[in-house]
């Protein structure tokens, strides 16, 4: 074989192998080439935090508008602290405004839920969601409801 | 008895010098920048053989394991109602540790064997020994374009790999079986991130390539120069390029994925 074919494959070769890398960093893991910058961080305090993890997603009447940034203990009320990071698109949610931890599903992945107040005044970035609802605990329900309470 | 202790010894210190003249070998191999005009054509013509060549086997199983995923993926997901999240079970699955090992376990049995048996050949036949009479280097000349190839090329086998898979995978459970391209395709991006599956995935597809082209031009290269020397180095590069990829994976995976 002429060494020019086989630099012309080999190269082909090449390229087939960067262009699969981009659809698995594009396509399959959905990448998307935007800045950090294009978010903000809001802080929601949980008594439970339930089984919410990183990268789960927040919503606002159905629609995806951030994930969860990390989840931390804060060590003087002992809650689980928060992060959200959210769509620096949506800028107006109202400061009023509840996080509430629901499951998908019967048993599937935990996600926050932001549930609409009425106020004039909005979230910015950094604030911290006055009410919250924690994760429902299907074993505490059970055995509430066997105890009676 | 003290004869077996004596047998066993010997063994041992025997794979020990082994590891010591691998070692030797790939800074000998490595070890100084060569000439790119020299060096680069010789590349070429090794990634060809090596990766080009390859690329069949890959993209034929890639599609196959892509394919048997799905449909497994299918039926045990459909009893819990969630087939939904077959992609992001192929995906995963392929990513993480498929895509990685199945390519280095092909390229080991496609590419390394060959590797072993060429280089060995030319040491039976002299020809190792009659460039260094002429005053060429075989470690630069002949092993490193080898070796540098192995190493570039299982990383990019790895990648189309896992894409055929995923591709394979979509065939049969959206194609075929009927779930939502959307749902495949969403429930995918949400739960593969980059950083933590994809690069991992490149990282140990990496390793495992830098493992598998060492162990196949080193077996040649100090195989005992005989029919019967090649033939057992050639079983030696696919048997303990095998193992050194499953061993290796379980170690990766455990410090990359595991909660320690």
């Amino acid at each position: 074989m002429a060494q020019k074919t086989a630099d012309l494959t080999v190269g082909l070769f090449m390229v087939a192998g960067v262009a699969a890398l981009l659809f698995l960093a594009l396509q399959v893991s959905g990448l998307t080439p935007k800045s950090s910058e294009d978010s903000y961080t809001l802080y929601a305090k949980f008594n439970d935090a339930g089984g919410l993890t990183p990268r789960a997603k927040v919503s606002m009447a159905g629609v995806t508008i951030g994930s969860i940034r990390d989840i931390t203990l804060d060590r003087e009320t002992f809650q689980a602290l928060v992060a959200i990071a959210v769509d620096g698109s949506v800028d107006n949610i109202p400061a009023d405004s509840a996080a509430v931890i629901r499951t998908s599903g019967l048993l599937g992945e935990q996600y926050i839920d932001v549930s609409v107040g009425g106020d004039m005044e909005s979230l910015a970035d950094g604030d911290t969601f006055y009410t919250t609802q924690s994760a429902m605990n299907l074993e505490r329900l059970i055995s509430n409801f066997a105890s009676g309470q | 008895m003290i004869n077996r202790i004596v047998v066993f010894g010997r063994h041992g210190r025997e794979m020990i010098e082994s590891v010591g003249r691998a070692g030797q070998f790939l800074f000998g191999a490595l070890a100084g920048v060569p000439d790119p005009r020299v060096g680069f054509p010789l590349l070429v013509r090794q990634i060809y053989s090596v990766g080009v060549l390859s690329l069949a086997i890959i993209v034929v199983s890639g599609l196959f394991i892509g394919m048997v995923l799905g449909l497994q993926g299918y039926t045990i997901l459909s009893d819990y109602g969630s087939e939904a999240a077959i992609g992001q079970m192929i995906a995963l699955t392929l990513v993480r540790e498929l895509g990685p090992v199945v390519t280095a376990l092909l390229f080991a049995g496609r590419a390394g064997s060959a590797l072993t048996a060429e280089i060995g050949l030319m040491k039976a036949t002299e020809q190792l020994s009659s460039m260094e009479m002429m005053g060429v280097d075989p470690l630069r000349r002949v092993i490193a374009p080898r070796f540098w190839a192995g190493f570039l090329s299982v990383p990019v086998l790895a990648a189309i790999f896992s894409v055929v898979g995923i591709w394979g995978g979509m065939l049969v459970g959206v194609e075929w079986l009927g779930v939502f391209e959307g749902s495949y395709w969403g429930n995918m991006q949400s739960s593969v991130s980059f950083t933590t599956d994809v690069l991992n995935g490149v990282v140990k597809s990496v390793v495992f390539g830098f493992v598998c082209t060492w162990i196949a031009v080193y077996q040649g290269y100090d195989c005992v120069p005989t029919s019967a020397g090649i033939s057992s180095a050639t079983t030696k590069t696919v048997v303990f390029s095998s193992l050194a990829v499953l061993g290796l994976d379980f170690v990766l995976t455990a410090v990359m994925f595991g909660d320690f």
